[in-house]
């Protein structure tokens, strides 16, 4: 997996918390079934998102985005609904850290955020540290990802890293 | 070695060097743990890797917890899965009835000064109050580290905060120190970092400590860790037998930030829904009616909580239409209640006593709310829907503004009734 993405934006703003992306109720009335909960995610906030979401959109949020529970489901489903990476001011840290092992890409960008519109095309280098806001043009650079997120990220995921590796980062 | 935070010295223990915030470290963990939520995903996890058999017996602790005893099917046959699964490979598994995760983790012990814990929960960091690096992880991570014995952490920056006036005001608990945390930070404030307790403790009893450290995450913060000093070495020590080694921080460790709560001037507070750092005194929003009132969850169903909400239900009943919910959190606090006549006096007022449940905290079960109802709930979160409807709320106080709640049937100050 290369670790540059380039997609639509979606535009949300603060506090995002794991509730929103999946709901407690689809949660907790599957107990399991990550595929069964898809059509769910952003349900409450952004209605038609399921159809209209394509792979490689880019989530782009305000401050503290991914709060609430250390459920792992709302990182993985954004990862198989196809979102690309997720930009934001500041994340939660169970949130983040999910992320990583999903295999979804996490960007700490404090500009980004504020220049951008709904369905603007935005790039992320991962690797680089570069955020560019390609219909603005705006370029930001971030903190890039250390290592051992960075392999597990080219890998899509802690998972794919053991299953490809046969052993775990460290 | 410079002048270390508690962090830091736990951190340096392992790695042989001071760390520096913002660096990722790998390091070996003490203890993972995880419950019937989150479970089911680690497992699959686990098997998608092949490592199913390698995971660690010494190291892996389960619990059932959130829905227990089953209330559905499906929770079932997570807990059927769970106890296959610990026989199977010799892994500790505390079934239905022995209490929330969190609150178990201290009473056996495996909760001490010193070591790295990692649970499958947000609210492990209540574990930081008996001096455990303690904090929460994915099911994934937690699926990894019950394999490895180890984990990938981000060094957190570290905030001093300061807790000054000798003694609570009456009428004050353990949870409206944390509320008031909360509301000074907001959701967002300590985001990744470790906030380090220190000032007057003297007077902050182990119980209340767990619920200051319990909430912690909801300012976003990875730890919040107390020294154990001589009156956590003591609780320890007579409740659960544990001989805990101190730990404080180095005289001139250096913090990145620093915040102080005056204590002597706390109030009563709620966190009025939708928000935990939405927080309120009690006298700004008393007389909103209330239909529910929920005492229990990890965060206040400790043993001083319900002699506290004891204090006011022993001379009032609770309220005719108002359901009061007492649910502690283990059951060795349930004896210990049942020992002392607690567990009557709740009763006796009219609450419905369980033992070792989450329960109503999440909404999963024993007790849901329906719609446009309102609760008041000691728990920690009073997110849209937590605790049932869509169209419910969910007030988050104190053990006494519970019980004073649930005596009048409105949001009720308690310094009124003690
Ligand atoms: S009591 Fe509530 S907050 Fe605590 S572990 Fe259970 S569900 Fe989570």
């Amino acid at each position: 997996m290369s670790l540059v993405v380039r997609g639509r934006a979606w535009v949300l703003g603060d506090n995002i918390t794991t509730d929103h992306i999946i709901s407690g109720k689809y949660k907790y009335s599957k107990m399991g079934r990550l595929e069964d909960m898809l059509p769910y995610v952003f349900a409450d906030v952004i209605p038609g998102f399921y159809e209209k979401v394509r792979p490689g959109d880019v989530i782009v949020a305000g401050e503290g985005f991914g709060y609430g529970s250390s459920r792992e489901h709302a990182a993985r489903l954004l990862r198989m609904i196809g979102i690309g990476a997720v930009v934001a001011k500041s994340f939660h840290r169970i949130f983040y850290r999910n992320a990583i092992n999903s295999g979804l890409p996490v960007i700490v960008a404090k500009r980004i955020p504020d220049v951008t519109e709904q369905g603007d095309i935005v790039e992320v280098r991962v690797e680089e540290g570069i955020v560019t806001n390609v219909t603005r043009g705006v370029v930001e650079r971030v903190a890039g990802l250390e290592e051992p997120l960075l392999s597990i990220l080219r890998a899509g995921g802690l998972v794919e890293y053991v299953k490809r590796h046969g052993r775990l980062p460290w | 070695m410079p002048a270390l935070t508690m962090t830091e010295k736990i951190l340096a223990k392992r790695l042989g060097r001071a760390p520096s915030p913002g660096e990722h470290v790998v390091v070996p963990i003490d203890y993972v743990y995880m419950h019937d939520g989150t479970f089911p995903l680690a497992l699959r996890v686990l098997q998608e890797m092949g490592m199913e058999s390698q995971v660690d017996p010494g190291r892996l602790i389960l619990f059932i917890d959130h829905a227990a005893p089953a209330p559905s099917v499906a929770a079932a046959l997570v807990h059927q899965e769970m106890r296959r699964f610990a026989r199977k490979y010799g892994v500790r598994l505390h079934d239905v009835g022995r209490g929330i995760s969190h609150q178990v983790m201290v009473e056996e012990g495996y909760a001490r000064p010193w070591r790295i814990i990692l649970g499958a929960d947000s609210h492990t960091v209540t574990l930081g109050a008996v001096g455990s690096f303690a904090t929460g992880v994915g099911s994934t991570d937690a699926a990894v580290a019950a394999v490895s014995g180890k984990a990938w952490i981000r060094v957190p920056e570290q905030v001093r905060v300061r807790l000054s006036g000798a003694e609570l005001p009456r009428g004050v608990m353990g949870k409206d120190v944390a509320l008031k945390l909360v509301s000074v930070l907001g959701a967002n404030g300590a985001i990744y970092k470790a906030l380090e307790f220190q000032g007057d403790l003297e007077t902050l009893s182990l119980a209340a400590r767990l619920t200051v450290s319990n909430m912690v995450v909801e300012a976003g913060a990875k730890l919040g860790l107390f020294p154990v000093d001589g009156l956590a070495a003591k609780t320890l020590l007579e409740e659960y037998g544990v001989e805990a080694p101190r730990l404080y921080p180095d005289a001139g460790a250096e913090y990145s930030d620093e915040l102080e709560l005056e204590l002597g001037s706390l109030e009563p507070l709620v966190a009025a829904p939708p928000r935990v750092d939405n927080v309120k005194a009690v006298t700004e929003v008393e007389g909103i009616e209330v239909d529910q009132v929920f005492i229990g969850s990890c965060t206040n169903g400790r043993y001083e909580d319900f002699v506290a909400a004891a204090r006011i239900l022993r001379r009032h009943r609770v309220r005719e239409g108002v359901r009061c919910i007492a649910v502690p959190a283990s059951r060795r606090v349930f004896q210990e209640l049942s020992r002392d006549g607690i567990v009557d006096v709740l009763a006796g007022a009219g609450c419905v006593v369980t033992y070792g449940t989450c329960g109503p905290c999440l909404g999963a079960h024993f007790g849901l709310l329906g719609e446009g109802e309102t609760a008041v709930s000691t728990s920690n979160r009073n997110f849209v829907g937590r605790m049932g409807h869509r169209d419910s709320k969910v007030y988050l106080a104190s053990p006494l503004t519970a019980a004073a709640s649930a005596v009048t049937g409105r949001i009720t100050d308690p310094r009124s009734l003690i």
